[in-house]
């Protein structure tokens, strides 16, 4: 990359000095070292600008996070803190509160990003159809994404809630006893994913139709020709052709969902929601961090697990490489 | 052209990443008062932080305050609500910036505010026309040497809210002297009549309480020792008084005398609005939430009768900054807001009820009704109620979440957890955040 830049600007520049017309050596020399200087170190000085911002916002806060996760501090008093090396890391590995958290980020993760994902590929490929208003289907399909968090999580809460909510009273209509959707684990875990589902599957509907929209018309006319059907067409057509878009959002969900915050909080209300439940039946690894550093102020045990999520994204990272390596060798 | 193109370039990129770093290190500029306050000849700015309704600014009293005192300025910064307010005020105090000359303490903070940062705050044990306060009050905001770090604003006595209609159907007296005297003394007669109501009531799916939490708030704040003893030793495992509220609001919870609702959560408003519950036991300033949200169509239905015992429930502090440029001014200030007059104004706008022994006794106070809650005498009500108030009051440094931790384990109970399980998940729990 670096190098192809440079040939570029090189050749798009002829030699400075010859032009500058001054003609004293000292000059030529200054000139010949400027225009080295640009060649090579304006590049970096277009990209500083965003590793600037990004050091002074993510990566110092990060190598200091590490730092606090080594101490035992608490928020009250921020500037005592006393080193306890990785005492933090192994209470953490012991601690059942961080288990149940990383099962449940795991499994709202699946029911929120596989149903997600798969709706979103069919609406695509419906959206890809010559069809009626199909501008207005795809601006509406991403209204949830326009959607705060807490504004969404709120009208969700309200729909789930037990006394009043809309789903127990159409549940009532048909002779349906009523949920207990926020004390029970799996209605709240499922209410949940139905609000990122809600929000996100117009989102990556949208990546998929535009990648679907840039495979080559004649790739279907041959596989008609071949005699496939639209079903067959989607599946050794358009899929394939739109495989890395889908990688793309696979990683983007995952993230999200590791990350999965604002929906849990909102849906348990107040001080509940921060320990995800009475009963910590839909606790994150994200409210289980907020938990530790907001509600019962300890910076060090709340840093601890920011970096254990951090580490846990690595590894699945890390695991995803190896697999994709492993797959390629065998086939 | 090329010298000059390329040093036009290397300009524009110099400037770029000059004006990325500024971007970054302007940020970190910062004045060099600790506190918002001036002082310029007679001009004095004093700037306070506060947080929910505390009623300081919404009564006007502020201006007032300027009026009076011409060449002050008052500027307030309220924070809806406290638990952002605190996160923020606990790492301004940490950094020494930031602050404002005068911050607002709420109770559940006081300790952890005396214990940690005494160094702080200014001491108003030398401030004149401060001892009016009820006796425990000032009490919680001084440090072990004597240093009050504070003066009250407002306390929280207890009584109990509950619907005239319903105790009606429920065949129970409607009065509030006698529905008063149905649980006077005991919170188990409070549980009593909540069995008599379930059994008597007709008229469709109502709780008798809101919340399991409640019962045992009002119980446990009913003693002088509560999670912490005077040493400072967490004992809610050993207290018998917590222990008792467990065992009597996991009674309540396990025969369904409760909407198992959360208190100030968006679920607990359409159970008033709605009324799903007969009965809240409400701390003085919970009245104003409840009729806010039960409302119109609910007024009247709604009475207050006395609670079974004394206890109190919240309450704030105003404190001022030791290193404030205005710190006389600001000590002055918070003595005339927290003065007599002041907070038996407050009471009659708004309903907080004063923490000043000699406004409770006020008479004006003492005639305060209220029209939503089909004319209670709440000045009377909540009057006497503070004198129940035992004298004396431990707080620790971790209550508000132990409370909050209790609150879910109860939870647990109404959800169908045994109860002794709910009690060893809730012990483990407060092991866990207070360590």
């Amino acid at each position: 990359m670096a190098t192809s830049t440079t040939k570029a600007l090189a050749g798009e520049e002829p030699p400075g000095p010859s032009r500058a017309g001054d003609g004293t050596e000292t000059s030529r020399r200054r000139g010949a070292w400027l225009h080295r200087l640009d060649v090579k170190g304006a590049p970096y000085a277009f990209v500083a600008p965003f590793f600037v911002v990004f050091a002074a916002f993510s990566f110092y806060p990060l190598i200091y996070t590490s730092w606090i996760s080594l101490h035992d501090v608490e928020l009250a008093t921020l500037d005592v803190m006393e080193w306890v090396a990785f005492d933090n890391y192994v209470e953490l590995w012991g601690d059942s509160r961080f288990w149940n958290a990383l099962q449940n980020t795991i499994t709202i993760g699946i029911i929120s990003t596989v149903p997600q994902l798969l709706m979103a590929l069919g609406i695509a490929h419906l959206l890809n159809y010559r069809m009626r208003a199909s501008l207005f289907f795809r601006v509406a399909s991403l209204v949830p994404y326009a959607t705060s968090v807490g504004a969404a999580a709120l009208v969700f809460t309200m729909i789930f809630e037990r006394d009043f909510g809309m789903i127990n009273w159409g549940l009532g209509l048909v002779g349906v006893d009523p949920v207990n959707w926020e004390a029970d684990k799996w209605p709240a875990q499922v209410a949940i994913s139905t609000i990122v589902i809600w929000r996100w599957t117009g989102y990556n509907a949208l990546l998929y139709l535009a990648a679907m929209q840039a495979i080559p018309a004649d790739r279907y006319e041959a596989a008609s020709l071949d005699g496939a059907s639209r079903w067959q067409q989607f599946r050794h057509v358009t899929v394939p052709g739109i495989r890395s878009t889908i990688v793309f959002t696979i990683v983007l969900s995952t993230i999200g969902a590791t990350q999965l915050f604002g929906e849990p909080l909102i849906f348990g209300q107040g001080p509940n929601g921060v320990t995800g439940g009475a009963n910590n039946q839909y606790q994150t690894l994200g409210l289980l961090l907020y938990e530790e550093g907001w509600k019962n102020y300890q910076m060090g045990r709340s840093a601890t697990v920011a970096w254990a999520m951090f580490m846990l994204l690595v590894l699945a990272f890390v695991a995803q490489r190896l697999i994709k390596r492993l797959r390629s060798r065998t086939s | 052209m090329g010298t000059l193109g390329s040093l036009r370039r290397k300009a524009v990129a110099t400037a770029a990443a000059v004006g990325a770093l500024s971007l970054v290190v302007g940020c970190s500029g910062d004045s060099d008062s600790v506190t918002g306050g001036s002082k310029d000849g007679d001009k004095v700015t004093i700037t306070m932080g506060l947080f929910g309704v505390m009623g300081i600014k919404e009564t006007g009293l502020l201006e007032e305050y300027e009026k009076n005192n011409p060449g002050v300025t008052i500027k307030a910064e309220i924070a809806g609500d406290e638990q952002t307010y605190y996160t923020a005020l606990q790492t301004k105090l940490a950094a020494g910036k930031g602050l404002k000359d005068i911050q607002g303490i709420e109770i559940g903070r006081a300790k952890e505010i005396t214990e940690t940062r005494a160094d702080m705050f200014a001491d108003f044990s030398k401030v004149e026309g401060t001892d009016h306060f009820l006796p425990w009050k000032q009490s919680q905001i001084t440090t072990e040497d004597g240093k009050v770090l504070g003066l009250g604003t407002d306390i929280g006595p207890m009584a109990v809210c509950y619907r005239k209609d319903y105790f009606e159907k429920a065949g129970l007296p409607t009065d509030r002297e006698e529905v008063g005297k149905l649980w006077a003394g005991d919170w188990k007669k409070y549980v009593e009549v909540g069995r008599t109501f379930k059994k008597n009531f007709k008229g469709g799916d109502v709780a008798y309480t809101d919340s399991a939490s409640g019962l045992f708030n009002a119980m446990v704040y009913g003693y002088p020792e509560q999670y912490y003893n005077e040493q400072g030793d967490l004992i809610y495992d050993k207290n018998p008084a917590v222990k008792d509220a467990w065992e009597l609001a996991s009674d309540a919870a396990e025969e369904d005398l409760t909407a198992k609702l959360r208190q100030f959560q968006p679920g607990w408003d359409p159970g008033l609005s709605n009324g799903t519950f007969a009965t809240a036991v409400c701390p003085a300033w919970m009245l104003s939430h409840i009729s806010e949200k039960a409302g119109e169509v609910n007024k009247g239905k709604w009475d207050v009768a006395r609670a079974p015992k004394g206890a109190n429930w919240g309450g704030s502090f105003l404190g001022v900054i030791e290193e404030s440029p205005v710190k006389e001014e600001a000590q002055k200030l918070v003595a005339w807001l927290t003065a007599p007059e002041q907070q038996a104004r407050i009471f009659k706008d708004l309903g907080n009820i004063p923490s000043s022994q000699q406004a409770l006794e006020d008479p004006s106070v003492k005639a305060v009704k209220n029209d939503y809650f089909s004319g209670a005498p709440l000045g009377e009500i909540f009057g006497a109620a503070a004198q129940e108030i035992p004298d004396k009051q431990v707080l620790g440094r971790k209550d508000g979440t132990i409370k909050d931790t209790f609150s879910q384990g109860l939870a647990l109970v109404e959800q169908g957890t045994p109860r002794d399980e709910a009690w060893k998940t809730t012990s483990e729990r407060i092991q866990k955040a207070v360590r």
